[in-house]
């Protein structure tokens, strides 16, 4: 299978990985308070983004599926909350190393935003043993959707809630990059634009790689090796 | 319709009483189990409000595990979708029937917990304590009515059922707990938050809608 938009993507993917590391450790200026470790900044809070953004469209491709009912769109879904899940378990992991170096604990729950990723995180979870449960393609594509709609509905609402419960011990280290100095913006944009790419482009190659997987079977029934 | 399927519901459970005398067991026994777990003999305030609002949770998953254990198990879908009925029809009778299963277990669930672990008097809080049960259950209903038909039909029901339900229902939890503790408290009981309770209110009119949405979808076959 010849796929020429893949390998377009992913050499743009990799060069805007090249241009956004360089600018996170050449030109983006030291933070004052923090110092070197703030650079996890501009991967951190880029995963987590594109994360929940992720589990977004995995929301609106299941109603997509359901207002359709063709097969490509759960396959969509399945693999955006898939690769949503992926980048979340590492927006815990650098969440995590962030507060140890900041705050000195591995975890801290006054951080809304953290906790709010981790109990949406816990909920995706549960979308492969969902799925792998029901037996039926059919089914199973529907039932999907139905979780993915009802999940992407209260990643939003799920974070008004711990964030009214949050005592705000911590400062907030962004708001917004209004107020950051424009060459941390920059560099934020950049490193959102990159990560945004390299999801895009591993969503790509799961697709092509699950459709790659469905043809061959089709064509192994056709020919009757099964 | 919907009144002629919850009269059902409930009759069923008049007869056999499978869920709610074992939800109304469950909590008080949670409650004898936090006793010795924190070595406490009263507990006040937030303490309180979080194990009272665990319990009651944990009982609500008992029962919203069994909601559609008959239906998939003795074909009751297939009868339901044989007749020439809206589908949420199904939706509304079922968390109108949790709703009251929620209720009796409450009525046996706090009292229980005011004789056994509050430690100011129960009487007091009573009357603060109505609105955030009653939007509490609300956001239960709906959410317990939508994960358990979600999970009924899976290899791994008993499992799935809470999995799915918890996480989703932990804003109910942060909104209750929270709008309960001030009542609770041992020295100058306050008022309601009335923040909190906007929340469970937000809440349950979202997960309501959702759940209305796509709850069609999942009785197809």
């Amino acid at each position: 299978m010849r796929l020429p938009g893949l390998r377009a993507l992913s050499v743009t993917t990799a060069l805007a990985f090249g241009v956004s590391l360089s600018l996170v450790f050449f030109y983006a200026p030291i933070e004052a308070e923090e110092g070197f470790v703030q650079k996890i900044f501009y991967l951190h809070v880029p995963l987590a983004i594109v994360s929940l953004c992720g589990f977004v469209l995995g929301g609106l491709e299941a109603i997509a599926h359901l207002r359709t009912r063709e097969a490509k769109w759960d396959l969509r879904s399945y693999v955006a909350i898939h690769m949503s899940l992926i980048f979340g378990l590492a927006v815990l992991i650098t969440g995590s190393i962030w507060a140890r170096a900041s705050w000195g604990h591995w975890w801290v729950w006054d951080e809304p935003t953290l906790v709010s990723f981790l109990i949406v995180f816990l909920l995706y979870a549960t979308y492969q043993p969902l799925r792998f449960a029901i037996e039926d393609p059919e089914r199973q594509a529907r039932y999907a959707s139905v979780f993915a709609i009802t999940a992407a509905a209260f990643v939003p609402l799920n974070f008004i809630a711990v964030r009214l419960s949050a005592s705000y011990v911590h400062p907030r280290v962004l708001g917004g990059t209004s107020s950051l100095p424009s060459s941390m913006a920059f560099t934020f944009l950049v490193s959102l634009a990159a990560t945004a790419l390299l999801y895009a482009t591993l969503c790509s190659y799961e697709l092509a790689a699950k459709r790659t997987r469905i043809l061959l079977k089709s064509r192994s029934r056709i020919l009757g090796f099964q | 319709m919907v009144l002629a399927l919850l009269r059902k519901e409930l009759l069923v459970e008049l007869r056999t009483l499978e869920s709610v005398p074992g939800m109304s067991l469950f909590a008080v026994t949670i409650f004898v189990v936090f006793h010795f777990a924190l070595n406490q003999n009263t507990l006040s305030g937030q303490e309180a409000a979080g194990i009272l609002w665990v319990a009651l949770l944990l009982a609500a998953m008992l029962g919203v595990n069994r909601l559609f254990v008959a239906d998939a198990d003795q074909g009751g879908f297939d009868g339901f979708l044989l007749a020439p009925v809206e589908r949420s029809a199904l939706l509304f009778a079922k968390a109108l029937a949790l709703l009251a299963y929620l209720l009796v277990l409450e009525l046996v669930a706090v009292p229980a917990f005011g004789l056994l672990l509050l430690g100011p008097p129960l009487g007091q809080a009573l009357p603060g304590l109505l609105a955030p049960l009653v939007l509490a259950d609300l956001g239960l209903a709906a959410i317990g009515t939508l994960v358990a038909a979600l999970a009924v039909r899976t290899r791994a029901r008993d499992l799935l059922g809470p999995l799915l339900a918890l996480p989703l229902l932990v804003p109910v939890v942060i909104g209750a707990a929270r709008a309960t503790a001030p009542l609770l408290a041992l020295e100058h009981p306050g008022g309601l938050p009335l923040r909190w309770l906007a929340t469970l209110a937000l809440y349950d009119l979202v997960f309501g809608l959702i759940a209305y949405a796509v709850f069609d979808f999942l009785l197809e076959d």
